[in-house]
């Protein structure tokens, strides 16, 4: 069962993706690590920890695509459970900081002993085990998914109200974490982290190996999600994106489908959240704004919502045109991402891969017709699509 | 003493018939007076204080007011009376009538007139008397309010006699509080107490209520109920106005929210358009505001009250024309498409951020209230500031404006129904496309005049906008889409809502309840408040 469903998720254009993908994460780190800082070929590790940062990125776009692109819910609070998976994993670093914080508490890090705290809340406890930690990476954004996803498609609400709401529920948690009494470090966040797992987060061998991590996870939730949506579920769930009331007439519980992918969406989210913290040093209120959401959105726009590849290949070329532009031109990068939502909605709708693929099917069909009954005209109409 | 002291003053005041009318013609007069300040003793300064204060002219008060910190000094050479400032080893003079700079002078010929706390007092009296018939309504009631907080008993024959000549209530009352606190501090009989107690409870304010506190120890015999039920009474007055206060400011909240919403309401609610960019027409509205204002100040600086009337058209024919345009040139490819629509408008919304950054700077620009939307009014114990209550007012005017433009117009009857049936509106001859650009380019508009509002409240920033565009959408949806007058009751109750939660969880935590509120209501209504029903909504 378990071989047969893997085997479905791994077709040749998987198997390809999942190949480049392990070859990144072992040719980057060894490039970093074995050779010497003066080679043509070494990558130098503030490129590792960038790429690692763009990783997150392709997981969280990957997760905002599951939902989105397969099951038609736009969530434009995914930043949220991304902030969330971030804070838990950010509370295990805070906690390893230990004594060798500036005021050198043992129990409770730098900014409760600031506001004159005197204990630990009860919800610090635990996240000095990792265990624990990477526990509730996955466990709190699922939860708040499972539970606001539980109201929310139970009473079927749907399209751009569900939208609405999914920014509502960022913005207050936006607010929320901006407050110094949620105990979460306030304005400021958690930051100045030392120790992973006993590791120096500043070292080159931890950077490279949350690079290769931040990758591992990448390919294996790829994998679930590629499961997913080429199982029987998986098409259910499209049929949900594209007629949610023929599928609830055809005797399927919608709701329960939407809330079991919106679930595991979060908690991809989550993860690359906590992998994200580690390598940027920092989790802040920020992070919950709803522009961060509607920002990955577009990643996955770009690449062509609908194909997990897709999402991938979004996320890091919008990054990586990010990084290019806020170096070269900053003021034109706002100029160029709402060019780019605008570009992408009106004449790329299908996104990058999208896109391709369609004319790869379209060249490949004419080929074949042209092959069959040479001197016919080639049909020139479009393959139907069936996102609309 | 003191008590004798003052009562001296008044008497002299009394001689001369209606002190303050005619006092300023001849202030050269009263320097021989001031110059007899420096001769002699505390007596003689005494009584010729007392002859200072009879004139019942308001130009001897800097004079007494610089005798009374010590300031004021006689010349040795021919005995003239200076107000004098020391600067290392010389006076800064200054003329203790006309207040203008009267050169220097070496600190050793010059000698201080001495004073003592006896004659403080009797200077503070006679000061509090002369402000007290002040010909300026302001300064008699500032003179009244510092005898309220002072507390002193002999204030009280000062202010008998100012109000039997007092005609402006506002002062009157206060004066009357005044002296009312006065008397509970004095050692006047139980009944006289009990009149004062009853002109606080009638005043019924905080100041009134922390009076009577302070004399609840010294109260006596039939003093001491009195005062306990006065109290309670105020307590329960001022809970009523702290709710209406409540009420008030979440109307004014409301409003700003309304003012958000209404264009919102508009775009997304009528023609069902989630326009991402409808915060940026807000902030595009209170930059036309920066920029006439910059105009009128360099040009015509005496237009500049009427700023905010120049900036409404134009705000609005700029909203409204980037409207049209971002209708014609994206959204109308999108109709049907709604989650394509929000992209769209969230990346125009980013490039018009961005444009205004890049030509005004990302710093906050400078707004100016015009002359009558700054101060503020008194309403029984509620501060009203004009500006708020303006924008009120305003938001209900553009409301109301709406209304009859989407009721009453021949645009808005085909608003209206091409919103209910496209195809047959476009069948009868309406040329649905060009409704459809109006239409937007009314809402985004709309959002442009609320800029203006806006723009005398908020930071104008390219980041105005942003701020807006969440609570706006919570407004719509709350209100119910599709319907004004849900956007309306939405938006004035959001406002009281966050109000009243606000003293008891704080600003942000009432705006995460508020939020949090808004989601679960949309899942009990997920059409919101008013919906429309009937076949179109699923459409």
């Amino acid at each position: 069962m378990m071989t047969s469903f893997l085997f479905r998720a791994l077709d040749k254009n998987a198997a390809l993706f999942l190949g480049l993908l392990t070859a990144i994460i072992v040719a980057v780190p060894a490039l970093n690590l074995l050779l010497p800082p003066d080679h043509p070929l070494h990558v130098p590790t503030y490129a590792v920890t960038l790429m690692g940062k763009y990783l997150t990125y392709a997981l969280l776009a990957l997760s905002v695509d599951l939902v989105w692109g397969y099951c038609g819910i736009l969530s434009l609070g995914h930043a949220a459970f991304f902030a969330l998976g971030g804070y838990a994993m950010g509370m295990y670093l805070m906690r390893q900081i230990g004594t060798r914080g500036v005021y050198g508490d043992p129990l409770l890090p730098d900014f409760m002993v600031f506001l004159n705290w005197d204990t630990l809340p009860w919800y610090w406890y635990g996240f000095d085990m990792f265990w624990f930690a990477a526990l509730m990476v996955l466990l709190v954004p699922g939860l708040l998914a499972f539970i606001f996803g539980w109201f929310a498609f139970r009473s079927r609400v749907s399209g751009v109200y569900l939208s609405i709401i999914t920014q509502a529920l960022t913005y207050a948690l936006l607010l929320a974490f901006f407050r110094n009494d949620m105990g979460f470090g306030g304005n400021n966040g958690l930051t100045d982290f030392k120790d992973i797992l006993g590791f120096d987060v500043q070292a080159d061998t931890t950077r490279a190996a949350l690079f290769a991590a931040s990758g591992i996870a990448l390919g294996l939730c790829f994998i679930i999600c590629r499961a997913i949506t080429r199982s029987k579920l998986g098409k259910v769930l499209v049929a949900v994106r594209d007629a949610e009331s023929r599928t609830r007439f055809l005797g399927y519980r919608v709701e329960h489908y939407k809330l079991f992918v919106w679930t595991i969406s979060a908690m991809m989210a989550g993860i690359a959240g906590a992998l994200y913290v580690p390598q940027v040093g920092i989790i802040n209120p920020g992070e919950f704004a709803p522009a961060n959401s509607i920002e990955a959105v577009i990643w996955v726009a770009v690449g062509g919502r609908g194909t997990l590849v897709g999402a991938v290949i979004g996320a890091v070329l919008v990054n990586f045109a990010k990084t290019w532009f806020t170096a070269a031109f900053p003021e034109f990068w706002l100029f160029a991402l709402g060019g780019l939502f605008v570009f992408v909605t009106l004449f790329l709708p299908k996104g990058i891969v999208g896109t391709v693929t369609d004319n790869w099917a379209k060249v490949s069909r004419r080929k074949h017709a042209v092959d069959e009954r040479p001197g016919d005209t080639p049909s020139t109409r479009p393959a139907p699509n069936p996102a609309e | 003493m003191p008590y004798l002291k003052s009562l001296l003053v008044v008497l002299c005041l009394l001689i001369l018939p209606a002190g303050s009318a005619h006092a300023q013609e001849d202030t050269e007069s009263l320097r021989p007076l001031i110059n007899e300040l420096a001769g002699g003793g505390f007596s003689e300064t005494e009584q010729q204080l007392g002859v200072l204060a009879a004139t019942g002219n308001p130009g001897v008060v800097p004079a007494l007011e610089a005798l009374a910190d010590g300031d004021l000094y006689a010349r040795k050479s021919d005995g003239v009376v200076f107000i004098g400032e020391r600067d290392g080893r010389v006076y800064k003079l200054t003329d203790p009538l006309t207040l203008e700079p009267a050169g220097e002078e070496r600190r050793r010929d010059m000698k201080k007139i001495k004073v003592n706390n006896g004659l403080r007092r009797v200077i503070r009296t006679a000061l509090g008397t002369l402000t007290l018939m002040a010909p300026d309504p302001a300064t008699r009631l500032a003179a009244a309010d510092a005898m309220f907080k002072a507390q002193d008993p002999g204030s009280i024959e000062a202010l008998d006699l100012a109000l039997t000549q007092e005609t402006e209530p506002r002062v009157r009352r206060k004066m009357e509080a005044a002296r009312a606190a006065a008397v509970l501090k004095s050692d006047k009989p139980e009944a006289v107490k009990l009149g004062a107690i009853a002109t606080l409870e009638a005043l019924g304010n905080r100041d009134a209520l922390s009076v009577l506190s302070g004399f609840l120890p010294e109260a006596q015999g039939a003093e001491v109920p009195a005062t306990e039920t006065a109290m309670a009474r105020i307590d329960k007055t001022l809970a009523a106005w702290g709710a209406a206060e409540n009420v008030w400011y979440g109307i004014s909240l409301g409003s700003v929210l309304l003012l958000a919403a209404i264009g919102l309401a508009i775009t997304f609610g009528v023609m069902g358009v989630i326009n991402m960019a409808h915060g940026e027409m807000v902030m595009i509205g209170a930059y036309v505001t920066f920029v006439v204002q910059e105009i009128i100040r360099t040009s015509a600086p005496g237009l500049f009250n009427y700023s905010l009337f120049m900036a409404l058209p134009l705000a609005f024919l700029t909203a409204g024309l980037v409207g049209i345009a971002i209708e014609r040139g994206i959204i109308r490819f999108l109709y049907g498409r709604p989650l394509e629509t929000l992209l769209a408008t969230w990346g125009v919304s980013l490039i018009l951020q961005q444009a205004v950054r890049s030509i005004f700077g990302p710093t906050n620009q400078e707004v100016g209230n015009p002359d009558w939307m700054s101060g503020a009014f008194e309403l029984g114990q509620m501060t009203i500031t004009y500006n708020r209550m303006w924008i009120v007012v305003f938001s209900l005017l553009v409301f109301a404006g709406l209304m009859l433009v989407l009721k009453k117009t021949p645009f808005g009857l085909y608003t209206r129904a091409v919103t209910q049936n496209r195809r047959m509106a476009a069948s009868m001859g309406i040329r649905t496309p060009w409704i459809d650009a109006l239409t937007f380019g009314l809402g985004s508009g709309i959002a442009g005049i609320a800029g203006v509002a806006l723009s005398q409240i908020d930071n104008v920033s390219p980041n105005l906008g942003q701020g807006y565009i969440i609570d706006s959408f919570m407004v719509v949806v709350f209100g119910g889409v599709g319907n004004l007058w849900g956007t309306l009751v939405g938006a004035m109750t959001l406002g009281v809502v966050n109000k009243f939660l606000e003293p008891y969880a704080g600003a942000v935590l009432a705006k995460i309840l508020v939020l949090i509120f808004i989601i679960l209501f949309i899942q009990k209504r997920p059409r919101g408040l008013f919906a429309l029903k009937g076949r179109a909504v699923d459409a």
